[in-house]
């Protein structure tokens, strides 16, 4: 048991697990970390086994209950507060859920494919007439995600400023007041847009859901806001990271961003792998609503549990020497959209807009480089989610 | 890959629409979103992908039976 171990740590580069967390590897499938407050909780580090309790009804994600464990002293302030999709259990969830689902079906973001083309194209135009030389995660990699995720809900992106400081301060605080304060924001912001669509309508998903769930009653006002702050922000600033850290990523990999650049049909694979490899949202929590025997070890209730996917998806039963970065290997069955009920609602748009953002900008730029020492560059702390806080590049 | 049964349980599916990314030519989604075999694929179809789709389903709604 390595009870010593604090949880989350700082990554000490960005692409590897914590240094730290050698320990939790070496004590798969389970073992103990300890939160900032001093609160011991289980962590899942094998596949098989996270697999089986993220599958498992006996934890609980609804955030309200009192023994449900806080990963940073700033998320206090938000422990009560009802939250959309991840923080509840079934049959609600459910019931939240199969209202979005038809939009982000395979064949639906399929369809979104040349409207993301277009939006990288126009962005890298921009990038190219302003350059050579850009900061990668203001040029690219946020605004992406963030101008696909407002066309899709009916967000007028002309509010992105806004919305994007919101959900940074909500995701990275500092202080658990910001944290608190910028939800309400955020909350007051789509309420006050979603009454406007009552009488105003658009062509997005929030307008749909307003004329086929609110008006008939299926949901409330309270319900479709909560799920429009998630959307907005799990829309925009995770497949922000994931391309701002995977550009970091194959830069420091030469010999396979060649590999890539030589043959581009590899991307989509190339994506899963560095899903795999990056783990970006490290430390999905849950609480135990019953007693579980697993791995060896038996889970009680109201013990908390976390999920730690950089050390999941690093499980050599799965992943043979997982350190390497190699998309030749069977890398789908990586956890890093989750898995169970819970599991990502976005991923397929998500796969698009990698595979299309990161296609797109290494044809481009073929000459695309860091344009700072690398370990000069400053990456997100470990309390959050993963990626990069600046990218300077030059082609 | 002769000999099997592939069924799809609609009421535990919640539309993640793994099967129909692993395994196009035997899964698809319907107007709701929710996973469906195609017809006339009841059989796999022959496709090696079957089982990596019944594996990728993150709530375990597909079940390959031997015939």
């Amino acid at each position: 048991m390595s009870d010593a171990v604090a949880f989350p740590q700082d990554r000490t580069c960005p692409y590897h697990p914590p240094a730290a967390y050698g320990p939790l590897r070496e004590a798969r499938p389970l073992s103990r970390v300890t939160l900032f407050d001093g609160r011991s909780v289980w962590v899942v580090t094998g596949h098989a086994q996270a697999r089986a309790l993220l599958s498992d009804p006996r934890l609980s994600t609804d955030r309200t209950k009192e023994s449900f464990p806080t990963p940073t002293r700033r998320f206090k302030g938000l422990q009560n507060r009802r939250t959309a999709l991840l923080g509840v259990d079934d049959p609600e969830h459910n019931a939240q859920r199969r209202m979005l689902i038809p939009s982000f079906s395979v064949k639906r973001t399929a369809d979104l494919r040349p409207r993301i083309q277009e939006t990288v194209d126009g962005l890298i135009d921009a990038m190219v007439a302003a350059g050579p030389r850009a900061e990668l995660v203001g040029a690219f990699a946020l605004p992406v995600p963030s101008m696909v995720i407002c066309a899709l809900l009916g967000v007028p992106y002309e509010d992105h400023e806004f919305f994007e400081a919101q959900s940074r301060r909500l995701l990275r605080g500092p202080e658990p007041a910001d944290v608190e304060d910028a939800r309400h924001e955020l909350d007051t912001y789509l309420e006050a847009l979603i009454r406007r669509k009552r009488t105003d309508p658009g062509d997005g998903l929030l307008d749909e859901l307003v004329a086929t769930r609110l008006e008939t009653g299926e949901t409330d006002i309270e319900e479709l806001v909560s799920l429009a702050t998630i959307l907005l922000i799990a829309g925009h600033e995770t497949t922000a990271n994931m391309i701002s850290l995977g550009t970091f990523t194959l830069l420091r990999h030469p010999e396979q961003l060649a590999e890539l650049r030589a043959d581009p049909s590899l991307m989509s694979e190339a994506v899963e792998e560095l899903m795999r490899f990056l783990s970006i949202a490290d430390g999905m929590l849950r609480v135990a609503t019953e007693e579980i025997a697993v791995g060896g070890v038996t889970i009680r209730p109201d013990d908390g549990v976390v999920f730690s996917t950089s050390v999941i998806n690093r499980d050599e039963a799965v992943f043979p020497e997982p350190d390497a970065l190699d998309w030749h290997r069977p890398t789908r069955h990586h956890l890093a959209f989750g898995f169970g009920i819970h599991q990502c609602l976005g991923q397929n748009l998500a796969r698009a807009e990698m595979e299309i953002a990161l296609g797109t900008l290494f044809r481009r730029l073929p000459g695309l480089r860091l344009a700072a020492e690398p370990d000069r560059i400053p990456f997100k702390p470990g309390d959050t989610i993963q990626g990069m806080v600046e990218l300077p590049v030059a082609w | 890959m002769s000999g099997v049964r592939i069924s799809l349980d609609q009421g535990r599916c919640i539309g993640a629409g793994q099967c129909a990314l692993t395994a196009p030519q035997v899964f698809t989604q319907d107007d709701d979103g929710m996973g469906e075999v195609l017809p006339g694929r009841e059989d796999g179809h022959g496709s090696p992908l079957v089982r990596e789709a019944a594996r990728a389903c993150p709530v375990s709604a597909i079940t390959v039976a031997e015939d």
